[in-house]
């Protein structure tokens, strides 16, 4: 009972002059979790909407399966949606609220009482049935809301931010409760969210969307390891890549980075990226470790300590940016001390300051074979 | 150490009679513009009410003899007042439903997400502009015997004219019919406002589940506007109770006391026959009759309604 999306060329304007989504090709896979994540503004709310049928499409065709939907209804469309809001029906019991669309489809009576009390055991709702909704904790709103998807075994689950208004610990047992449920049914789910953690951690596959346009779609390790730009390395990981400008010292082959850090290149680095007037580099935060004996040291001003008990969060100045290192386990470090520090060239990506797009990835990004040609080069 | 403690704990009792009359005080000097307000226009008047419905006066109003009870038996006992009563009831009963009932159409219809919808929202709340004596004096060339238009139109069809304020059976729907249109402005406006008030997403979900036009409108749109309905119903009921103007320049309370609604009746008892006392004592049983019908209200009509 799963089906694909399928959308080409899609665009969405607002009386002919506002673009908020431009161009969007993308396939969604049966019983896939996909989740769409960027900035607020950044038209993910308003494709989700137009998966839904809430929004018109202004331009290209959308599919499920191989049915082009562009001017279906929402209810013909075959799926369900989880509002941020949750939109439960306050007047309504939550019996009412979850039979709501059984009852519109004119579901047989007795297979809506097995589909509600399904349901409800699942989901942790049996004893909260003759409730309204005020009278349910935030948690069990959504839980609620959940419910109302599930009964209606639509397919296709449309998810817009539903975590957002739940507390921490709440959102992290959710987060595991959801993908649970979609592997269970085998849902093809389309998640929105802002939360970069969120994507990574829920989602078979992530689309980082920025000002309408689609800035990578792929595996949440791959878009880690690998950010196709400058947007997807800041907005994905957390703490975000750190990023500097680059000026080439081709003489001593060096670059030094935000005019403070010089780090070694070999010439085969340098040599790829000659046809590149501006360079900026990217490395994670885990990259930055401990001195060893043996590997190249650079020393930094300590600027922020933060001592979470498993890992320690270095927060140091370079330039005029501001790097984090992650540390595993307690250190005491002092604010203000120049602290030694392991950088290598080989954790670097490296980005077209004027493009932004990726030029050469990290080693972390390369696959087994390319890391061994690496160190026979050197 | 007994004494000392038991002179500190007076010492804070002190204290805190100290603050709490500087509280009360402090609370009063807030109030003040409104007590000042109600105790001379509305409390006042009340109890001097009250006291002059156990009267006879003068013609200037002034009480003369103390008569106790005797008004209220008497209009107990008057047949013009009985009538005035089920008149009352009569156009209440006319009006407060087809006004909510016409109102909420509009608004439903207003609150479509048309091209040009703004110039329908001001025209169907445009009645709430016009003034009671400009409305009536408008109603009165469309009820003309001769020349108006609703029976011109009749006329066309075929149908006999009719004597709309005249006709002891059709002044009272007359009436009604004026007060239903000055109505529909206010109840419209607040109404839509209701509607608009409403979370988007609920119907964007039952859009997506399936549900059909009426099945939002009964299982959401209604239920969701149960407070504003409410509201709405409690004041156009005590509106309806208290309606006087359009009386006072399309019948004056004939033909035959058909439309002599309370209000009006209480007007032409105190000031054209200069009876007080008795027009008092109507008052008093019109403000208790608007008391315990609001009270019903919110006892019973309450419970069903929702609040967020």
């Amino acid at each position: 009972m799963t089906e694909k999306i399928t959308m080409n060329n899609i665009v969405k304007r607002y009386d002919k002059e506002v673009t908020v989504l431009d161009d969007i090709d993308l396939t969604i896979n049966e019983g896939e979790f996909f989740v769409m994540v960027g900035p607020s503004g950044s038209g993910k709310s308003t494709l989700l909407r137009m998966i839904a049928g809430l929004e018109d499409i202004t331009d290209g065709v959308m599919k499920i399966d191989d049915n082009v939907i562009n001017h279906l209804p929402p209810k013909k469309r075959n799926l369900s949606m989880v509002f941020q809001s949750y939109a439960l029906y306050p007047h309504m019991t939550v019996r009412d609220n979850i039979l709501f669309g059984l009852k519109a489809r004119k579901v047989n009576k007795e297979e809506q009482q097995k589909r509600l009390h399904e349901t409800a055991e699942m989901i942790g709702l049996s004893d909260y049935l003759d409730r309204k909704p005020r009278q349910l904790s935030g948690g069990q709103r959504q839980r609620v809301a959940l419910a109302r998807a599930i009964v209606s075994q639509a397919p296709i689950c449309l998810m817009d931010e539903p975590l957002s208004n739940l507390d921490a610990k709440l959102r992290a047992n959710m987060r595991i409760e959801i993908r649970r449920l979609q592997r269970q049914f085998g849902l093809t789910m389309v998640y929105v969210t802002h939360d970069q953690v969120e994507a990574m951690t829920m989602g078979d596959r992530i689309m980082v969307l920025d000002s309408g346009k689609i800035q990578q779609v792929g595996r949440p390790i791959d878009l880690y390891n690998e950010p196709a730009n400058l947007f997807v390395a800041s907005f994905i990981g957390s703490p975000k890549m750190n990023i500097g400008t680059v000026q080439k010292d081709i003489g001593s082959k060096k670059f030094i980075i935000e005019g403070e850090l010089a780090v070694d290149v070999p010439d085969r680095v340098i040599e790829s990226l000659k046809d590149i007037p501006n360079i900026t580099v990217g490395i994670r935060a885990e990259h930055i470790t401990p001195p060893e004996e043996g590997k190249e040291i650079h020393t930094l001003e300590v600027m922020n300590v933060e001592n979470l008990g498993n890992e320690t969060s270095i927060a140091f100045d370079v330039g005029k940016e501001i790097w984090t290192a992650k540390w595993p386990g307690q250190w005491d470090i002092k604010v203000g001390e120049a602290l030694p520090v392991n950088i290598s060239h080989e954790d670097f990506a490296y980005f077209d300051s004027d493009t932004t797009q990726l030029i050469r990835s990290s080693r972390s990004a390369l696959k087994e074979g390319d890391e061994i040609d690496a160190v026979q080069q050197k | 150490m007994q004494s000392s403690r038991s002179e500190l704990q007076d010492v804070f009792m002190k204290q805190k009679r100290k603050t709490r009359r500087k509280n009360f005080i402090k609370g009063i000097m807030f109030l003040l513009p409104s007590i000042i307000l109600f105790s001379l226009f509305l409390f006042y008047p009340m109890i001097k009410t009250l006291y002059l419905s156990f009267f006879l006066t003068d013609m200037a109003g002034t009480p003369t003899v103390f008569v106790g009870l005797d008004n209220y038996i008497q209009l107990y006992t008057s047949d013009i007042f009985r009538k005035s009563f089920i008149s009352t009831f009569l156009f209440v009963l006319y009006i407060v439903p087809t006004s909510i009932i016409i109102a909420l159409f509009l608004a439903v219809l207003a609150n479509e997400k048309l091209k040009g919808v703004g110039l329908f929202r001001t025209m169907y709340s445009s009645t709430m502009g016009i003034s009671v004596a400009a409305g009536s004096i408008f109603w009165m060339y469309l009820f003309n015997p001769s020349m108006g238009l609703l029976n011109e139109a009749l006329g066309v069809i075929g149908i006999d004219s009719i004597g709309w304020l005249t006709d002891p059976d059709w002044a009272l729907i007359a009436i009604s019919l004026t007060t239903i249109w000055m109505n529909i402005g206010f109840t419209f406006l607040i109404l839509l406002g209701g509607l608009q008030s409403i979370d988007q997403s609920l119907y964007e979900n039952a859009n997506i589940e399936g549900a059909g036009y009426f099945r939002k409108l009964f299982q959401i749109t209604v239920p969701m506007l149960s407070p504003t309905l409410f509201f709405v119903l409690v004041v156009t009921i005590i509106n309806a109770f208290q309606t006087f103007g359009q009386i006072d320049i399309l019948t004056k309370g004939g033909p035959q006391y058909e439309t002599n609604l309370i209000v009006y009746s209480i007007y032409r008892e105190a000031f054209v026959n200069r009876q007080f006392g008795p027009a008092s004592a109507q008052a008093v049983v019109l403000f208790v009759i608007i008391l315990i019908m609001t009270v019903v209200q919110f006892k019973f009509a309450e419970r069903k309604v929702h609040y967020q």
